[in-house]
Formats: C-alpha cells, sequence, structure tokens
C-alpha cells in the first residue's frame, strides 16, 4: 500500500513538467511504451485497492464478502486511530524535515571550508544514508538508545542520572531523531553540492561590501540555496510520508498508538486485523493525502525552480 | 584624494612566487590599468589590492597608511568584477544599496545614494528588476553603480569588458573614462586587452610573469618600450622584429646592417654598442610604407583588408614573416612581390638582452596626461 503511494505521486509529477514543455507530438510513440506501462503500475494497484476498499473482505472470515458502500471509509474516518496517525505522519515528517534541512545547511556550510581531512569528513557524514533503514533502526534501539545496555543510557549513569528509556517515555520523538539521522546526508549531500555551485566572485563581492560571515550567510548563502533547500523538503517529504522499517523494528507504532503514522496504520488494518477492506480504504487515504501534499509541493517548486 | 603605493609587494603560493616584488606609485585621479599576458599576475595584483589575497612581502599603502592587514571591505575601495557577481536573488536597487544596508544606513538615506549613482549610469528605470531580466552591459553598469554607491577612495576593475560583445565593450570603454571624469576618483583597471589599455589609461603597467616590465603614459610605452617584451605587446598588429648588426655606432646615429644587406641609420644613443654587436631592429606596421626602392623586399601571403586599412603579411626571402600596414586603397593581391621601405626615425633598436637602445629624441606627447589639471568641484 504504501508503494502505491509514491507510485501515484510519479505520474503527477512527470505531468506537470511535461505539460510545461514543449514537446514534440513525433516522440509520442518512443514515449508511449514506458508512459503506459508506468500508467498500468500505477493504475493497476490503484484500482485494486480502490475496488477492495468498497468490499467486506476480511482474510479471517471468509463468510463475509460483498458489497461494503463506504462502511470501511466511515468505519475508519471515525476511528480515532486514524487521526492519531495522521497527525503523527505530519509531526514526524516536519520534524525530520525542520532537523534534517536545518543542520543539513549548516553541516553544509562547515563542509565547504577547507580543513585538513575534509574528504574523509564529508565520506563519515554521507555514511549514514549507506545504511539500511532496518539496520540502523536496529542499532540506534540495541546500541544507543536502549535503557539498560545503551550508550546514552550509559553516559547518563557516569553522569549519576536515571538512564532514559526513549522508546517508552518518548517513542515518536525517538523515531524522529532515528529517521533525521538517516536523511541528514542526503540533505548534506545537496545543499554541499548547491554550496559548492556559488560563484565566488559573488561572495568576494559580498565580502568587499563588508559582509560578515552572519550577513553572508543570510544575504547570500541561503537566497542562493533556497532551490536546493525545496528539491530537498520535496523529495524528503515524499519518502518520509511512508516511513514504516524504523518504526516496525523501534517501537512497533507503541506504546499504544504513540508512533504509528498512516504507513503503519495499514500495515496494522491489513496484517495484523487480516482486514483487507478497512486498510484499502486506509490505503485510498494516503493515497489521497500524499497527492494533496505532492500538488502543494510540486506546484511551490515548480515555481521556486522557474524563477 | 588617494594615492597608491605598492612598495616591493609579492605573493607566493607555498613555493611559487606569482608577484615577485612590484614596486608602483598611483597617483590621485590617475586611470591606471594593468595589463598583460594571461597568468602574468594583473588579477593577482589587483586581488592583493583589494584585500581579497594576503600579501606575503612588502607594503601595500594608500593615502599614506599601510593597509596589508585591513580587511577588504575597511580599505574603501571597491571592485567591479569580470563576471560581474551581482546579487541574484536582489533587485538592481538592492543590489546596489547592499553595503550601505550591512553599514546600517538609514532607508531613506540609502534611496537617496542609490537614485543617484542611478542617475549617473542611466539605470534610473530598471531599479525594480532582477539581475536576470537585464542585458550584459546593463549588469556591467549595476555592478560598476555598486561599486559607485558606496564612494570609495579608489575603483577597481577586474577585466570588466571582457563578456561584452565588441561593440558594446567600446560603448561601455567610453562611458567608464566619461564616468571617471565625472566621479574624479582614482581608478585602477585589468586587462589583457592592449586597445583598452592604450585608449583608457593615463598610466599603463605592463606585467609579466610577475614582474613590472614598464610603466608610463600609453604613448611613451608606444614610442619608448623599455624592451622587447613591452615593444611586442603595445600596439596592434604587433611590433616586426629583425636580426641585425651594428656596423657603426656614433653619437647621434647608429648603422645597422639587416640579414639581406641592407643599411639602415637608426637616431639612438650609442651607449655601449660597438660595431658588430647583434641587435634586434622593431619597427611597427604602421612606419613601413609600400615604395619603389626599400630596405626589404617579400612576398604577400596573406592580405586583410579592414577598408581604411590593409595589412599585408609578408614573407621576406630569407623567410622571416613581417606585417606591413598600407593603405586601404592599394591593389596589391597575395603572392605579389613587394618592396617595403622603413622609416629610420620611427625604428627601435634593441640590444642582444632584449632591453631597448634610448632613442635621441624624446617624443613630444610621450609624457601627455589625459587629464592634466582638473577643476576642483
Amino acid at each position: 500500500m504504501a508503494s502505491t503511494t509514491t507510485a501515484a505521486q510519479v505520474p503527477g509529477t512527470s505531468t506537470t513538467v511535461g505539460g510545461r514543455s514543449q514537446r514534440n507530438v513525433k516522440t509520442l510513440p518512443l514515449v508511449a511504451p514506458s508512459v503506459v506501462i508506468l500508467f498500468l503500475w500505477m493504475i493497476v494497484p490503484l484500482a485494486m485497492t480502490l475496488w477492495f476498499s468498497f468490499q467486506y473482505y476480511n482474510l479471517l472470515d471468509p463468510s463475509v464478502g460483498g458489497f461494503a458502500g463506504f462502511e470501511n471509509y466511515t468505519f475508519l474516518l471515525t476511528d480515532p486511530s486514524l487521526w492519531t496517525a495522521m497527525m503523527n505522519t505530519i509531526f514526524l515528517v516536519f520534524w525530520v524535515l525542520v532537523i534534517t534541512v536545518g543542520l543539513g545547511t549548516l553541516l553544509a556550510v562547515l563542509f565547504d571550508q577547507d580543513f585538513y581531512g575534509r574528504s574523509i569528513a564529508r565520506l563519515l557524514a554521507i555514511a549514514p544514508f549507506f545504511v539500511m533503514p532496518t539496520v540502523s533502526a536496529l542499532v540506534w534501539k540495541n546500541m544507543l538508545m536502549h535503557p539498560v545496555n545503551g550508550l546514552f543510557a550509559f553516559f547518563s549513569r557516569s553522569l549519576g542520572l536515571p538512564a532514559i528509556d526513549f522508546f517508552g517515555s518518548f517513542p515518536l520523538t525517538s523515531v524522529i531523531i532515528i529517521v533525521a539521522w538517516q536523511w541528514l546526508p542526503f540533505a548534506l549531500l545537496i545543499l554541499l553540492t548547491a554550496i559548492q555551485s556559488l560563484d565566488s566572485e559573488q561572495k568576494e563581492a559580498a565580502r568587499m561590501d563588508g559582509a560578515g560571515p552572519f550577513s553572508m550567510f543570510f544575504f547570500i548563502i541561503l537566497p542562493h540555496l533556497g532551490r536546493a533547500i525545496s528539491v530537498v523538503i520535496m523529495i524528503e517529504t515524499i519518502f518520509l510520508l511512508s516511513v514504516f522499517a524504523e518504526i516496525y523494528v523501534t517501537t512497533s507504532g507503541g506504546p499504544g498508538l504513540a508512533s504509528t503514522n498512516l504507513a503503519f496504520l495499514i500495515y496494522l488494518r491489513a496484517l495484523r486485523e487480516y482486514d483487507v477492506g478497512g486498510a484499502s480504504a486506509a490505503g485510498v487515504i494516503a493515497v489521497i493525502l500524499a497527492n494533496i501534499v505532492a500538488i502543494f509541493l510540486v506546484r511551490s517548486i515548480a515555481k521556486n525552480i522557474a524563477d | 584624494m588617494s594615492t597608491i603605493v605598492l612598495k616591493s609587494i609579492q605573493k607566493n603560493y607555498g613555493a611559487v612566487q606569482v608577484i615577485k616584488g612590484v614596486d608602483l606609485s598611483i597617483d590621485d585621479r590617475e586611470f591606471c590599468v594593468f595589463v598583460g599576458p594571461s597568468g602574468c599576475g594583473k588579477s593577482t595584483l589587483l586581488r592583493m589590492i583589494a584585500g581579497l589575497e594576503e600579501i606575503t612581502a612588502g607594503d601595500l599603502i594608500i593615502d599614506g597608511q599601510r593597509i596589508n592587514d585591513v580587511p577588504p571591505s575597511e580599505r574603501g575601495l571597491a571592485m567591479v568584477f569580470q563576471s560581474y557577481a551581482l546579487y541574484p536573488h536582489m533587485s538592481v536597487a538592492d543590489n546596489m544599496g547592499f553595503s550601505l544596508r550591512l553599514a546600517g544606513v538609514s532607508k531613506e538615506e540609502r534611496r537617496a545614494k542609490v537614485a543617484e549613482a542611478a542617475r549617473i549610469l542611466h539605470l534610473d528605470k530598471l531599479l525594480d528588476r532582477k539581475p536576470k531580466e537585464l542585458s550584459g552591459g546593463q549588469r556591467q553598469r549595476v555592478a560598476i553603480g555598486r561599486a559607485i554607491v558606496r564612494k570609495p577612495r579608489v575603483f577597481l576593475f577586474d577585466e570588466p569588458l571582457s563578456n561584452l560583445d565588441a561593440s558594446l565593450r567600446v560603448q561601455m570603454r567610453i562611458e567608464l573614462a566619461r564616468l571617471h571624469d565625472e566621479l574624479a576618483a582614482t581608478m585602477i583597471y585589468v586587462t589583457h586587452d592592449q586597445i583598452e589599455a592604450m585608449t583608457m589609461a593615463d598610466k599603463i603597467v605592463v606585467l609579466q610573469s610577475g614582474i613590472v616590465e614598464q610603466a608610463g603614459t600609453p604613448l611613451e610605452l608606444y614610442h619608448h618600450p623599455r624592451n622587447l617584451f613591452v615593444a611586442g605587446f603595445i600596439g596592434s598588429p604587433r611590433m616586426n622584429f629583425l636580426p641585425a648588426k651594428v656596423t657603426a655606432a656614433s653619437d647621434g646615429a647608429t648603422t645597422i646592417a639587416l640579414a639581406n644587406g641592407a643599411n639602415l641609420s637608426i637616431p639612438v644613443r650609442a651607449g655601449r654598442q660597438r660595431a658588430g654587436d647583434a641587435v634586434t631592429l622593431g619597427v611597427r606596421p604602421e612606419h613601413m610604407r609600400l615604395a619603389g626602392e626599400g630596405e626589404l623586399v617579400g612576398e604577400v601571403m596573406v592580405v586583410e583588408r579592414l577598408g581604411g586599412e590593409t595589412f599585408l603579411y609578408t614573407q621576406l626571402t630569407d623567410g622571416t614573416m613581417l606585417i606591413v600596414q598600407a593603405d586601404g586603397e592599394i591593389p596589391t593581391s597575395v603572392h605579389e612581390r613587394i618592396t617595403i621601405k622603413l622609416d629610420p626615425a620611427a625604428c627601435h633598436l634593441f640590444d642582444s638582452g632584449g632591453l631597448a637602445i634610448e632613442r635621441m629624441e624624446r617624443h613630444p606627447l610621450a609624457n601627455l596626461r589625459r587629464l592634466p589639471t582638473r577643476k576642483a568641484s
């Protein structure tokens, strides 16, 4: 279901871009096969999800079946867990974006400076992106945040403080920290390349105009990064809306629903409760939500890039 | 009132010496042009004056104050960059007022100063535009405007016209000269284009591999080049060089024999030249003419007709190439044999070390300054 969400966005994005460019009609036969495949790739799962969402369909109870009307939706939309999951999703996406873009910009400025061992430092800073989500979540869970074995617990104990049970006390915050750690290198990478494309004469002109480090950052570097930051926000949003592995490995959405996002809720419905109909309805809602976000993002970013 | 003095300025990048001790003084309101082939260090020297490059050794003095360690923004200089370096996200007015904004100048004062600069540069109608909506020449003017707004003691220009097309370049050249007159400011200008140097400069500084080869007025460099490099660099098309031997040296004229045996008497001081010494004869294309009788005979290989004048690329009998400037009306065509007469009074003589042998008489215009005196305004 999560893949449906992302697959639904890709054609949406490309049609916006394609409508903008003036394409020769004769290229249509050449483009057609891939367009058709991509379209089917998107439309078949989406159609099946839509179909299932209007059916009574529970894997544990084959005797129940048939058209359900909007019952799956009304059941879901009146279910408080959907709203919790939605708020959690937005909260997670928002804070991960704030952390990765904010820290990523500062780190990009730092790594743009000349210092000894810069290339090795850059490699290390980018490394977390190569670790697969499940593994990094496990590392954070068992080696860093664990209240008994974890490194953070060791530090707080050695300072005479009580160990913090991260996943018990701050489940969503812990997930946000893990996901932000994974996505920070991505933001850093994009923003660093953007900073390096800043014309050095422009910086020199600003220096001659009397810009110190802070005015240089706010008046020259940050406006220059505007475009790259919007690209980072768009791409990260698409992926962060469907964060799953980190939650599954660490908190399993708990305690209660404290760290359940939409993707995880769909998983709970479909595979924990074997309610395919309900899960499909949640999936459709997730697709709609993702597309609303995508429309705004693509609009604003297309405008930003066109400037 | 700003004079700049450079005292044995040096610049090293690690073990590589880029600027090898430059001594120079630039007077108040002077338009000084640094010129030289690429890699000669002219831009580095300008950036050192601007404060964008550190000075390894030597003193940089502006108005009697040593400013080696003063940060760029406090030196009272303004620089116009080759790429213009406009801030793309700011409007023209914001670009021009940026330094004032950083200095904490009030909004009204900023607007007044920007409007004043815009008036001088005819940018009034473009103040709300973004740099990308401007043409190359307009961007250039905004970059100059950004410098004017700061009311600097010295303007620095780093090849500001090299990104413009030819006709615009001529136009901006005239505009810059007018601006220099109007602002009455000291300006330092870097270029590789010797025509820009000749047309705009009060003083030209010819640099080669980090050394000042010669500094002087344009006509001084044209008529009294100190060595072969300056002689070849100033003037277009470049000066012709022919090997020769001294046959007689007296204090009044030195007689030389060319490779083909022709004799020529050049009005230079004898100095240390003795009969038999090898020298180089330098003669500009414009100081030769076609004649029935002359010192040189050759075959025309290429004819370049510019309309008003014609350049004949001629191969002498011994194989040397010679550029001859002739009238635009001559019918000479390729592979024709021509006889060339030299004007001895306009010829230059260089000793075996490449240094010019001093001429008998100094050219009357060699010390002419473009701005001899200017009424205090």
